[in-house]
């Protein structure tokens, strides 16, 4: 599930054409079903966004709530890929260096917030850790809640970048390192963790462009309440309002903010792609 | 590393797991299973649950198919052919990743709605999109069109192309080589972006709300089932199609399991 650019590695080669149609027919169909499915919708969408001028856009993006929204979205969304990094890289390492029973599930497990439904990780984190809680643990409803529901999708992004490169990773260096009289820490803060720095990176702006969009698993659980309201959440009370250009305009800012990430992943990419040549 | 470090960050990593992972996991089940089979089953076999499952798997039926030829289709262009607008391609289909289900949502909401774009012309053609399948089925391609291809282009660098210019040489055409050497080769990376895709429009929850309004037994898919029948206070409603859906992402992380080792092997 890595992103970047998909074609680096290799040049193009001689092979099979595209059957039935040519090159040109190819990425004729291909551009078209793009356009009409992604592009097309998000032009209209940045067309209604400056449908009223640029003074209103500006105006609606910097009201209050939008502000205090798109604040919290940023910083839930930091600390949440902090954790994550944290907790992410430990995991890769007991998955790769480790062995413990129960390993192939923990592994397996890892994917799930991919596949479980978003809702449905909202309603389980709202019957858990909220009013109802079995341990006597409130949080729905805070912005705590932003932080479990946010850890929770995002979780795989970091432990899925780092794990190939820990597996990838030669360990005569460490060894070196080992014998020549480093402790513990210092082999991984010196050796290892520099070599996880690329893939830790990628899983990182992963994880936090995820976080910056997230709607269904903090919607119940974190509540529409203005203090706890995302900037998702706070673009859905818009749309339900009947405010379209105020909607559009704060979707613009996020999907920039979004974008940006996806772009830092595309340079950190090819960043490490060029060490790795040389 | 000695044995206390070790020991420490297994209970800091699983631990971690457990809390997060597991543990919610687990009290799907038990939540759900609490009062016995009846009620969860009562809800999925109402007729509002059941025209959900049907709409859902409507959904996956014409999303998932589109997807994975689209997928196929452009990732052969990507690897194996010179055209002019590469990266741009790469870029635009990595958007869907990058965007918000709600903003996905909201943007064919105002392409298909009552001053959009299109709506004069549908509006004569007698099609409506927003509030009815169309849209919805419009919304789970968008937000599940990467996967296909992200899946399908790191197999076919893999395999090179030595085998399709020798199937060439020996006389066979395009479609015959890919269909006898192309596709055997590449079929594990397909499936398991197959898989990924399905998880993905099952559980689409945002983007399919903006644009369905959640109409109980008209446009509601089982993922807006579970947030009605939460908000009208029917949690073994929720919590029974909750199950259903938690089953299925079992069912995928299975699948993407043993499709990771066929691959690998």
């Amino acid at each position: 599930m890595e992103a970047g650019t998909l074609t680096q590695r290799s040049a193009p080669r001689a092979g099979i054409r595209l059957p039935g149609v040519g090159a040109g027919v190819g990425r004729g169909m291909v551009v078209l079903y793009l356009s009409l499915i992604v592009l097309l919708p998000l032009a209209a969408l940045a067309d209604q966004s400056l449908s009223l001028g640029l003074g209103h856009f500006r105006e609606q993006v910097t009201e209050p709530q939008a502000v205090k929204a798109l604040e919290l979205t940023l910083v839930a969304s930091t600390v949440v890929v902090l954790v994550n990094a944290f907790f992410g890289t430990i995991l890769a390492w007991l998955l790769v260096r480790d062995e413990f029973p129960g390993k192939a599930v923990v592994n397996a497990v890892i994917d799930l917030p991919f596949a479980l439904p978003t809702i449905v990780a909202s309603l389980v984190l709202i019957e858990l850790w909220g009013e109802e809680s079995p341990f006597g643990v409130h949080i729905a409803g805070t912005r705590a809640a932003v932080v479990v529901a946010l850890c929770f999708v995002t979780l795989p992004f970091v432990v899925r970048a780092v794990q190939p490169l820990l597996m990838e990773m030669d360990r005569e260096m460490e060894e070196a390192a080992a014998s020549l009289g480093a402790g513990g820490f210092t082999v991984f803060r010196r050796i290892v963790f520099p070599n996880l720095l690329p893939g830790l990176g990628a899983g990182v702006a992963l994880a936090f462009a995820r976080a910056l969009g997230e709607f269904g698993s903090v919607l119940l659980f974190a509540g529409g309440l203005p203090e706890t309201q995302v900037s998702s959440v706070y673009i859905k009370q818009l749309i339900e309002n009947g405010n379209d250009t105020g909607a559009a305009a704060a979707s613009v800012v996020l999907m920039a903010a979004s974008l940006a990430c996806l772009l830092v992943v595309g340079l950190i990419q090819r960043w490490s792609a060029r060490h790795e040549l040389a | 590393m000695n044995s206390r470090s070790r020991w420490g960050l297994r209970a800091l990593g699983l631990g971690y797991v457990l809390l997060l992972l597991l543990l919610p996991l687990a009290f799907i089940f038990y939540k759900t299973f609490e009062d016995g089979l009846a009620p969860p089953f009562e809800a999925i076999a109402s007729p509002d649950g059941l025209h959900a499952l049907k709409l859902t798997l409507i959904t996956v039926a014409i999303a998932v198919p589109l997807n994975t030829i689209f997928g196929v289709g452009c990732a052969l262009l990507l690897v194996r052919h010179r055209v002019r607008g590469s990266a741009l391609i790469d870029a635009a289909i990595n958007l869907p990743f990058a965007i918000s289900p709600v903003v996905i949502g909201l943007s064919l909401f105002l392409l298909y709605g009552k001053d959009g774009w299109l709506e004069p012309g549908l509006a004569e053609a007698g099609i409506e999109v927003l509030f009815s399948l169309p849209g919805m089925v419009l919304a789970c391609i968008f937000v599940s069109l990467p996967f296909a291809v992200r899946e399908t282009v790191p197999v076919l660098q893999e395999i090179g192309t030595e085998q399709e210019q020798a199937a060439s040489t020996l006389g066979a055409d395009a479609w015959q080589t890919f269909r006898r050497v192309t596709l055997p080769a590449i079929r594990w990376g397909v499936a398991y972006g197959v898989v990924l895709t399905t998880a993905r429009v099952l559980g689409e929850f945002g983007a399919v709300s903006v644009v369905s309004g959640s109409i109980s037994g008209q446009t509601q898919t089982l993922p807006l089932f579970v947030a009605k029948q939460y908000e009208n206070f029917n949690l073994p409603g929720a919590f029974g199609a909750s199950v259903l859906l938690a089953l299925l992402a079992l069912a995928t992380l299975l699948a993407m399991n043993l499709l990771k080792r066929k691959e690998a092997a």
